[in-house]
């Protein structure tokens, strides 16, 4: 036909580039070996960064070659005037751009790009600056670039103003995006810092310029503007999770102080344990007890012998030394790493003593969100609120909404909270699991509050399905503890922190493991009815068994008044059955 | 080349060079026809064209002659042609689809004068130090003459070196930031302008008639105003074909509106409602679920079902939307009128929305150099196939076979003015010359899209694109605005309200902007012209007795995208070559197999491309297509007597000279 332009077929391309590619295989492969020869000869010559440019542009990502380029580079150096050195940098900053088209995410391009700049007699941050900015603009999550750009700002002096107006320019683009999101939860504290208090304890270091050492709060003025602009974004996208993370930023996290917070002295059992606001290596942190003025030698263990860092430490007193009831005893706890110390008098007739923060004094449990002004947190609740009436099904509202309410009266907005919960759930039933944890801590944390209020020792969580225990360190007092009718699928090792227990009701559970009913000194009566505990011939676990303490439905052991140790090694020395009290038997 | 060795015998033969012509002539000879493509102008493009200022005037001009003077023309030439068992359609040539021409200069026309005293303050002149810069890079001899002005400008060399000495570091400054040493002239240009410091405070700089005239060849002035849906058929079509590789485009940079007299944005993409300040959380809220809803409202019908049959209006009311979402969702993402029933204004928003994020923040792309570029890529297409171009050559009559009563041509296609004129339908248009954007922003050099909502409730609702010079469409300093409506009254009537609104029009013509504050608020219009077009899109040629080898293209409707014309296109081809692949991709160079001598005797003069050889078994296969064809046989006795045979001026269109 007339005029029809002749078109290779598929087959004649295949073939072609096919030949096209074997071509270039060889020239790499040939090209490779002549420069990793040169190398083991040691030559750093012209013809060296020549050879390895060919090779480095069709594939940058051959480290070897980078080094090598540097050896090259840094002989060369040594040969040249400044001059000369400033513009062969320059030339290998541009080969390196080279390289970024063929692939913008190589780690060695990033990384010989920032060598270059170190090397460079006179570097040129603005250009680099720029090279950033447009490959951010290519693909805004280029996290290599993120980082490269972290040095050039910090080696150009960028102010922190520009910086955020950068980070406003690529949020205005997209917000979708936790780099910018993040890079602004680091300069904000900077520009806009939380004025300090004089009368709050300078417990950080003196003040450097990393942003790393400031303050991580921001002032209020700006703070109003920053919920402002996580408002705009999830009222705009309420399911893009960037804006949620930031505005929880916002919202603040509270850093627990690290304190002593209960000191607890038994004259019965001879023992002391000491509580402490977080998780702590007592052995290295310099733990000292003092008895009436006395140094004592003791050796500190974790309540659970599984746990190297633990919130509640122990130890035995020599024995006969607080046993007479008639004595009084004045007890110093010295945590000489913290510089800080606790006192706990026991005294004269009182088997037992303590000395502890409430939970309430510290709003202990507040603390998940830090800001502190309620009518900020009102506000935010409220526009939440109005978010959740147009979207009632956004789980990041009702997550955002039911820690609000936590800040500001966990106790006033319990029920809301849990029927939040349950709208979480049937809406991101993937994370039910996650909901459930949430929901069982934020219970627990209300009875510990109620407890404390009322000024008893009988904790009962039954029936609140409940799915997992925690703050079981506040606990430490607790005589009765009732975990009926809850999902619980195990009695942890941080149950051995509950070292008053006395009695444990536990029935109608999922329970599967005892490992936390280890340790507790003062047992004397455990209900396990209707739970799964397993049966393991493998397991050497004493709790594993003996069978029929499932299907017994009941399990009472009576008087268990020996120490822990002396039940461990009852039961590997005596059967199980023999020593268990069950209306089977 | 020589007249006589061009072929004549042709497959098909295509008058006019609009965009839908265009089309058709790619397409047909993509797939090997032999295309002959004719414009009785002497410019592409038809009523799609785009002129520099210079050209446009010519145009004018040549408008109002037509006016004057109707052309009556002997028929004796071509009679005396037409042999026995032959009939004649005559065709008409006068072509009256532009009517009600006016045009208004409010530049002043005064002649420029040297003043020297001036001339230090153009040192800070950002307008000036632009367009020097560019001048100096772009076109060193023209340099010479181009920053003149009346009275912040001198014309003598001497100061103009200046400005270039203290322009030149500025640009340094700013090209530093850019690590890319070959970024074009344009970017270069707005990252001058768009730095804050530098842009006009209160020295302005005015532009006299002169200048317009001076620097005509900047400007890229259109006939009809359109952008490109970037998920449109057009843009498809582009990218389909590899006819994109002819053209560049720019993005539409926003999207605005106007609402009681004051222009502003509207939100439309995820990024414009975030950034928004005029929008509540809860309205923005409210909009993106109504637009994630529009996004696949089919899977949705118990949402809107109520409402199919009711205006989109009241589906909006309805869906809680305020007063100010329900304008912004009907007038600038639909697109659509109040009259507009549900079911159209969800498609329509359903479009813009998908059209949104392919490109940019905006649905729409611009081609830089103006919309007439367009058929001009797919003539070039055409002709790098073996197309053949003739210019200024009109198609007096159609030749018929009485028997058959058809053409003795494979395929005839035309542009339907030349035959039918009794289409009422109008666009009515208005071009302005401004010099500035209606809505001043960081950056200056964007395009902007805005609708304005009827401003009584009888006139039209008014489409306007305003230009920027980086979209190469006019000279920097100023904007191009495009105004266009459908026809109510004459184009004047129906926009020049509209353009009082938004514009600052002198009242005397030729009178200087009043410099008064409240007034230069709104930018001044510099040159402005009106005019109808008439809108034969509605066409329906099968109530037409036509001979069946003959096809009638319309040209370009009052919408703001093309995809009328591209489908009319399509379907034409597939009605006359229904076994081909319309617009396959063109090979790229390196796959086009080439070989010493033509096989064909047009093969001399023509694009490379048509310098090759079958590959054999493609060849045997559309040769053996080739014999099958009767109508290929029956053609052959079509001489080119439909054609008047003067000296053809045949070019190649070319997107830039």
């Amino acid at each position: 036909m007339h005029g029809r332009v002749k078109i290779k077929s598929t087959a004649q391309q295949e073939e072609e580039k096919r030949k096209e590619r074997e071509k270039k295989l060889k020239a790499y492969v040939s090209a490779r070996d002549a420069v990793l020869k040169k190398r083991g000869a040691g030559e750093h010559d012209e013809e060296a960064l020549q050879l390895t440019q060919q090779l480095l542009s069709s594939n940058p990502d051959f480290a070897t070659l980078w080094n090598y380029r540097r050896e090259v580079l840094l002989h060369l150096e040594t040969l040249r005037e400044k001059d000369e050195v400033q513009k062969l940098y320059e030339s290998e900053l541009h080969f390196i751009e080279a390289c970024l088209k063929v692939n913008p995410k190589s780690y060695g391009c990033w990384h010989h790009r920032s060598w270059v700049n170190t090397r460079l007699p006179q570097p040129d941050w603005t250009r680099e600056l720029g090279l950033c900015d447009r490959c951010l603009s290519l693909d805004e999550r280029n996290f290599h670039c993120w980082d490269y750009r972290r040095v050039v700002v910090k080696e150009s002096g960028v102010s922190v103003e520009q910086e955020l107006q950068f980070t406003d320019r690529l949020i205005g683009s997209n917000f979708s995006n936790y780099s910018s999101w993040h890079y602004r939860s680091t300069l904000l504290p900077q520009l806009h810092p939380q004025p300090v208090p004089d009368s709050a304890p300078n417990t950080s270091p003196s003040p450097t310029t990393s942003p790393q050492f400031h303050s991580h709060r921001v002032c209020e003025e700006q703070l109003l503007k920053e919920y402002e602009l996580a408002h705009n974004a999830f009222f705009t996208d309420p399911n893009d999770q960037s804006a949620w993370f930031y505005y929880r930023w916002l919202l603040g996290r509270a850093e627990r102080e690290e304190m002593i917070s209960c000191v607890y002295v038994s004259r019965e059992g001879e023992r002391v344990s000491v509580a402490f606001s977080k998780p702590v290596h007592a052995q290295s942190e310099g733990l000292m007890l003092v008895v009436d003025g006395q140094p004592q030698q003791v050796h500190w263990r974790s309540a659970h012998p599984r746990f190297r860092h633990s919130a509640v430490w122990l130890c035995d007193l020599p024995p006969g030394s607080i046993s007479d009831i008639s004595n009084e005893h004045n007890l110093t706890i010295h945590w000489t790493e913290k510089h800080t110390h606790r006192d706990c008098a026991l005294y004269t007739g009182s088997a037992e003593s303590w000395c502890r923060d409430s939970a309430t004094d510290q709003e202990l449990f507040r603390s998940e969100l830090s800001v502190e002004k309620s009518s900020v947190l009102q506000a935010e609740l409220q526009s939440c609120n109005q978010l959740l009436e147009l979207e009632p099904q956004n789980k990041w509202c009702l997550l955002t909404i039911i820690l609000l309410m936590r800040a500001l009266d966990p106790l006033g907005h319990e029920k809301e909270t849990l029927a939040h919960f349950q709208s979480l759930k049937e809406v991101d039933p993937m994370r039910s699991s996650y909901y459930s944890d949430l929901c069982s801590k934020f219970l627990i944390e209300n009875t510990i509050l109620k407890m404390e209020y009322a000024e008893v020792r009988v904790f009962s969580l039954s029936n609140k399905n409940l799915t997992t225990l925690c703050h079981l360190d506040q606990l430490l007092f607790v005589t009765h503890i009732n975990l009926s009718s809850n999902q619980l699928l195990r009695l942890p090792p941080q149950f051995a922190m509950l070292q008053c227990l006395e009695v444990l009701e536990a029935d109608d559970n999922a329970i599967e493991s005892l490992e936390g009913l280890y340790h507790l000194p003062k047992l004397e009566e455990v209900s396990l009815r209707n739970n799964r505990i397993l049966f393991s011939k493998k397991s050497k676990c004493f709790y594993k068994k003996p069978l029929f303490w499932c299907q017994s439905q009941c399990l009472i052991w009576p008087c268990f008044k020996d120490s822990v140790f002396s039940i461990n090694k009852q039961i590997q020395t005596y059967s199980s059955a023999k020593f268990c009290y069950s209306p089977l038997f | 080349m020589a007249a006589e060795a061009l072929p004549s015998q042709f497959d098909v033969v295509i008058l006019g060079t609009g965009l839908t012509e265009s089309v058709i002539a790619a397409a047909c000879s993509r797939v090997g026809q032999n295309v002959l493509h004719l414009d009785r102008r002497n410019y592409y493009a038809g009523n799609w064209a785009s002129f520099t200022f210079n050209g446009l005037l010519s145009w004018i001009e040549e408008y109002k002659n037509q006016q004057e003077v109707q052309i009556t023309e002997s028929e004796q030439v071509w009679r005396s042609l037409i042999d026995e068992g032959e009939d004649v359609v005559p065709l008409s040539s006068v072509d009256s689809s532009i009517s009600n021409l006016e045009v208004f200069c409010y530049a002043s026309e005064e002649e420029e004068k040297e003043e020297e005293t001036k001339a230090p303050l153009t040192s800070c002149q950002p307008v000036n130090a632009e367009t020097v810069s560019e001048e100096t890079t772009g076109d060193p001899t023209e340099a010479q003459d181009t920053v003149t002005g009346d009275d912040t400008t001198a014309s003598d060399a001497k100061t103009q070196n200046e400005e270039h000495k203290v322009s030149e570091p500025k640009e340094e400054q700013h090209t530093s930031d850019i690590s890319e040493p070959s970024q074009s002239q344009e970017e270069k240009d707005s990252q001058l302008i768009s730095s804050p410091e530098d842009r006009p405070v209160d020295v302005e700089k005015k532009i006299t008639y002169q200048k317009l005239v001076k620097e005509g060849r900047r400007f890229n002035i259109d006939l009809v105003s359109k952008l490109m849906y970037s998920r449109g058929a057009l843009v498809d079509l582009l990218i389909k074909s590899n006819v994109s590789r002819y053209a560049e485009f720019k993005n539409i940079g926003r999207i605005l509106t106007c609402r009681n007299g004051k222009v502003e944005q509207v939100p439309c993409s995820r990024a414009d409602v975030f950034a928004s300040k005029q929008l509540t959380v809860v309205e923005k809220r409210m909009l993106m679920k109504f637009l994630t809803f529009c996004l696949d409202f089919e899977q949705h019908p118990e949402e809107y079902q109520d409402y199919t049959e009711k205006p989109f209006r009241e589906f909006l009311k309805n869906k809680k939307l305020t007063e100010n979402l329900q304008d912004f969702v009907l007038h600038s993402i639909g697109m659509v009128t109040q009259q507009t029933l549900t079911a159209e204004g969800l498609k329509a928003t359903q479009h813009f929305l998908r059209c949104l994020g392919r490109y940019g923040n905006t649905p729409f792309l611009f081609p830089l150099y103006g919309l007439g570029e367009i058929p001009q890529c797919f003539c070039r297409m055409c002709a790098v196939f073996g197309g053949i171009y003739c210019l200024r050559h009109s198609v007096q009559c159609l030749v018929v076979d009485k028997a058959s009563n058809n053409l003795f041509l494979k395929f005839f296609i035309f542009f339907i003015l030349i035959l039918f004129l009794h289409l009422h339908r109008q666009i009515s248009r208005a071009v302005l010359i401004t010099d500035r954007s209606v809505l001043p922003s960081e950056s200056d050099q964007q395009i902007s899209l805005v609708t304005i909502p009827p401003l009584e409730s009888s006139a039209p609702a008014v489409r306007m694109v305003e230009l920027c010079s980086s979209s190469m469409t006019c000279m920097p300093g100023t904007y191009l605005v495009h105004l266009t409506c459908s026809s109510y009254g004459t184009a004047q009537e129906d926009l020049a309200p509209v353009v009082s609104e938004l514009f600052h029009v002198s009242t005397i013509l030729g009178e200087e902007p009043s410099e008064s504050a409240e007034e230069r608020s709104k930018p001044a219009v510099l040159w402005v012209m009106y005019f109808n077009m008439r809108d034969t899109s509605a066409l329906d040629s099968s109530s037409y007795s036509l001979p069946s080898n003959v096809h009638v293209c319309t040209g370009p409707d009052g919408s703001l995208g093309s995809d009328c014309s591209i489908k009319l296109a399509e379907s034409v081809f597939r009605h006359i070559l229904p076994d081909e692949e319309f617009c396959p991709p063109a090979p790229n160079p390196e796959d086009i197999i080439y070989d010493g001598d033509g096989p064909q005797a047009e093969g001399p003069g023509f694009d490379e491309s048509a310098n090759t050889e079958a590959d054999k078994s493609q060849a045997e296969e559309e040769g053996a297509a080739h014999e099958k064809s009767p109508s290929t046989e029956s053609s052959d006795p079509a001489e080119m007597d439909s054609v008047t045979q003067s000296t053809p001026s045949h070019t190649t269109p070319s997107s830039e000279e």
